[in-house]
């Protein structure tokens, strides 16, 4: 029944593990109880955990995507200071067994289980207000996505105190990865909670291409669509054309370890770097699936403080889809190693070279965007400067790295590491954060303080340097990726300075957290009324903060780039009594957190080989399926006296503070 | 946003938020994932496809005959699927219905059929896990046969919708009866595929 879950499986002799555990079970322990002691329950049910509204998945998601940032963060200390002590014949404080499953938690939380639902809670919470909709086109495929993701992100963390997580590296190489090297639990929790993950993001790649294809509002034609949501049509593109190959690689991986099968075995016709080709198929373009929305936000950033028009939107647009054609014709720059001979390393390193440009292209757009504007230096704008300098470097040390030859110097080593990360926290995680800041108001209402934001940057942007700078150094070195620990002592002082440059990071998350807290005691005194607290250009702007469920009152109609703004050029002639009509919505369902459940319990029980378990799970997922499919109920009507009640209230909040201007 | 932005727009949204023509829409995205899907399993199949490793090859295994009747249970089960769509059209739900029994039966048939092949070479001593070769078969074909049973298990629900709970042919059942004739015949697309990647160009 059980299948291979015993009780040894929980790790009691290590410390480390069961005090993150513990921690975690008293943190969880604290909310649960918080829940029920201010009798939250059927509230967080009915209004979040059934919600099919895009504003709110997408704070769930943010909220997800900031829990295993924080999770993720403390492996990368627990990394920085195990390698700056396990030198000269000094294990340091983690065993490899453990190291090694550090690193790879690390790297596969922070990409799918941090950097994607950051992303995806973004586009969630700007997208359909900046096209002017009222939700997206399947908004409880949209909850089933979300639920999908927080069910991996559960195995993840289960892993912790229940068996093992992988000891592979992020991708999970074979024959490493296979049962006959790998033959415990932790590949299996790996691929499974990737498969759930990776399934709702896939869904979520069609939901917000249909979205931005069929229900942008009157007008918008598709050189009027703010630039954020042209890098989320062309995201979606890549999460359509690319995850389906995770899906395989994962499935035929799956396949050799449960059934015994030969993909990428060494045995019986097995081609390992079979796996290695899928899975950077997929892997590339989910690198441009993580940048150009870090672009979006940047292109509406800094067009919003420097107070001016974005500067060769066209070009923009062109380069944004360039990089999504040309991202699909790099992988192979990932193992040049391979051998595959000079003429295919050279194509490949040409094609990655020629990405260079649009790149290029956007960071000068942005430069001109902001010569001579009037450019207000808030946190959103100081994350985009600090992103500009550090992912131009990360820039060129990716050309550096795309020349084969330097490659097979630099491949594995340091310098690699040294480099994702400056493209990554410097391009992604920068972004992610301005995007964070400047949609904050967006959905709750007030803003972000300031100080502490500005506060988080120059430590995140000053701990970045130190951190990554001396991981170059230690590449050129001759230094690899993952050790657990070395003999060479002219490494440990550069292992130190980064490990000082990952405490000022952690710095940076502290000023984050008091941030998040300062921010909700005095929300009163940042509080946005008019829905538009930047001058904001685009059409998210022009509803209310939060905007209320249905999004717009009267759907907005569209005849030129930066919508909004050009109201607001015009003076608020607009301010005539609207004619409200009965508005359609979608009812919150509670299937979609179902379906996830049952998922869960199936990657579950699949992990342990419970197979009964595994039946149920499956099944429910299906059956839970058809039973909503029976139904026709699924959508209501918000009448229009009930619009014109909430825009009443909203139109009087906003009069009564331009009153108090005036006084 | 132009001064008549606050009157509504009924002509142009009037389908804003019935969902039907965007499910269609997203229902042939899904299809074209899924022909990455396949395309990621062709390409893994291509690779493996001489990996013998000292088991059969497909000129052993394979019988082009039985494949022959397999493939035309299937084809016609994509015409006899296009009869129902267009009595559905013409709102005779016993037609439809009854058209899709026979494509049920036959789907039925074909996927009796490829069962039976794998239970035989599984009982000979050439299941999956004897080489490249196999294993990249049995998957790719497994994965099409697993994709035509989901579609078998979504008529039988359309059907039971339709009749045991009297949902009739609404626009919302059409749709669904589009979506499921799209999935029909997109797997009659990937068939053609595999039989002449995997069966014609396996018995050579």
């Amino acid at each position: 029944m059980l299948g291979r879950l015993t009780m040894s499986d929980i790790p009691y002799d290590q410390p480390i593990i069961m005090g993150a555990g513990g921690f975690m079970a008293l943190v969880g322990a604290v909310v649960l109880g918080a829940i029920t002691y201010y009798r939250k329950w059927s509230y967080l049910w009915s209004e979040w955990i059934t919600s099919v509204d895009h504003k709110r998945i997408g704070v769930m998601y943010i909220i997800v995507a900031l829990v295993m940032l924080l999770r993720g963060f403390s492996d990368a200390i627990l990394m920085r200071s195990q390698q700056m002590m396990a030198h000269g014949g000094a294990p340091g404080f983690l065993p490899p067994h453990h190291y090694d499953q550090i690193f790879t938690a690390h790297g596969t939380i922070m990409i799918f289980f941090m950097a994607m639902p950051f992303m995806i809670g973004l586009m969630n919470i700007a997208v359909p207000l900046q096209i002017g909709a009222r939700d997206v086109a399947f908004p409880f495929m949209n909850s089933l996505s979300f639920w999908l993701t927080a069910v991996g992100a559960m195995l993840v963390n289960v892993s912790l105190v229940i068996g093992e997580f992988g000891q592979t590296g992020w991708l999970a190489y074979p024959p490493l990865s296979e049962l006959k090297f790998s033959p415990g639990v932790g590949v299996d929790y790996y691929i499974w909670s990737l498969q759930l993950t990776g399934i709702g993001t896939l869904l979520t790649g069609i939901n917000f291409f249909v979205t931005i294809v069929k229900m942008r509002a009157p007008g918008m034609t598709w050189m009027r669509m703010p630039i954020f949501t042209w890098t989320i049509l062309c995201t979606a593109i890549l999460i359509m054309a690319a995850f389906p190959i995770l899906t395989v690689t994962f499935g035929l991986l799956s396949l050799d370890r449960y059934l015994g099968m030969h993909f990428f075995t060494n045995e019986l016709g097995g081609n390992q770097m079979m796996y290695v080709n899928l899975i950077w198929a997929w892997g590339h373009p989910e690198v441009y699936i993580l940048i150009l929305p870090a672009f979006g936000v940047f292109s509406e950033v800094v067009p919003t403080f420097s107070q001016k028009r974005l500067f060769g939107y066209g070009a923009m647009v062109y380069a944004t889809v360039s990089i999504t054609v040309l991202s699909f014709v790099v992988w192979l720059h990932h193992f040049f190693t391979m051998g595959s001979g000079a003429n295919v390393n050279a194509f490949f390193g040409i094609t990655t070279m020629i990405i260079a440009i649009p790149t290029g292209v956007k960071i000068f757009n942005w430069l001109f965007t902001m010569y001579r504007g009037r450019i207000q230096f808030t946190a959103p704008m100081l994350w985009t400067l600090g992103f500009m300098i550090t992912f131009t470097i990360g820039g060129m040390t990716g050309v550096l790295l795309a020349l084969p030859g330097n490659d097979w110097v630099l491949h594995n080593s340091l310098f690699l590491v040294a480099h994702f990360h400056n493209v990554i926290i410097g391009g992604v995680l920068f972004g992610y954060l301005a995007g964070f800041a400047y949609w904050f108001p967006k959905s709750f209402g007030f803003k972000l303080h300031d100080g502490w934001g500005k506060a988080s940057f120059w430590f995140w942007l000053s701990g970045f340097y130190v951190a990554f700078t001396p991981l170059y150094v230690l590449g050129f070195l001759g230094m690899t990726r993952r050790m657990n620990h070395y003999d060479n002592p002219a490494w440990t002082p550069y292992l130190m300075v980064a490990f000082a440059g990952a405490l000022l990071v952690t710095c940076g998350i502290s000023c984050q957290i008091i941030q998040l807290y300062v921010s909700i005691r005095d929300r009163h005194l940042n509080t946005d009324v008019t829905g538009d607290p930047w001058n904001g250009r685009t059409l998210e702007w022009s509803t209310s903060s939060p905007p209320p469920i249905y999004n717009f009152a009267v759907l907005p109609h569209v005849d030129a780039l930066d919508a909004f703004n050009e109201t607001k050029k015009r003076g608020h002639e607009a301010r005539e009594t609207p004619v409200y009509s009965d508005i359609h919505m979608p009812k919150n369902t509670p299937a979609g957190f179902i379906m996830s459940v049952f998922a869960g319990l199936m990657g579950f029980a699949l992990i342990w080989h419970m197979w009964v378990f595994a039946i149920i799970g499956f099944v429910g997922i299906f059956a839970t399926f058809i039973i909503r499919s029976c139904s026709d109920d699924h959508d209501y009507y918000i009448s229009a006296a009930e619009v014109a009640c909430i825009e009443a209230l909203h139109d009087s909040r906003v009069a009564s503070l331009e009153l108090t201007h005036v006084a | 946003m132009s001064p008549d932005s606050l009157v509504a727009h009924h002509g142009e949204f009037a389908e804003d938020h019935s969902h039907e023509p965007n499910n269609v829409f997203g229902f042939w995205l899904y299809l074209m994932t899924d022909c990455i899907l396949f395309a990621t399993l062709f390409a893994a199949f291509a690779v493996s496809r001489h990996q013998y490793a000292g088991d059969v090859s497909g000129r052993d295994i394979f019988s082009l005959r039985y494949v022959g009747v397999e493939t035309a249970l299937l084809l016609i089960s994509s015409s006899t699927y296009g009869f129902a769509m267009i009595n559905a059209y013409q709102h005779k739900l016993p037609a439809v219905v009854a058209w899709l029994c026979v494509t049920f039966l036959l789907g039925a048939g074909f996927v009796g059929m490829e069962v039976n092949e794998f239970h035989h070479l599984v009982a000979e001593g050439h299941g999956p896990d004897h080489s490249a070769f196999l294993s990249a078969f049995f998957t790719l074909v497994g994965t099409h046969g697993l994709h035509v049973t989901c579609g078998l298990i979504w008529m039988l629900t359309l059907i039971v919708q339709m009749t045991v709970m009297k949902k009739g042919l609404s626009t919302v059942y059409l749709n669904r009866l589009m979506c499921l004739s799209l999935f029909w015949h997109f797997l009659d697309i990937v068939w053609i595929c595999v039989f002449t990647l995997v069966y014609l160009m396996g018995v050579q």
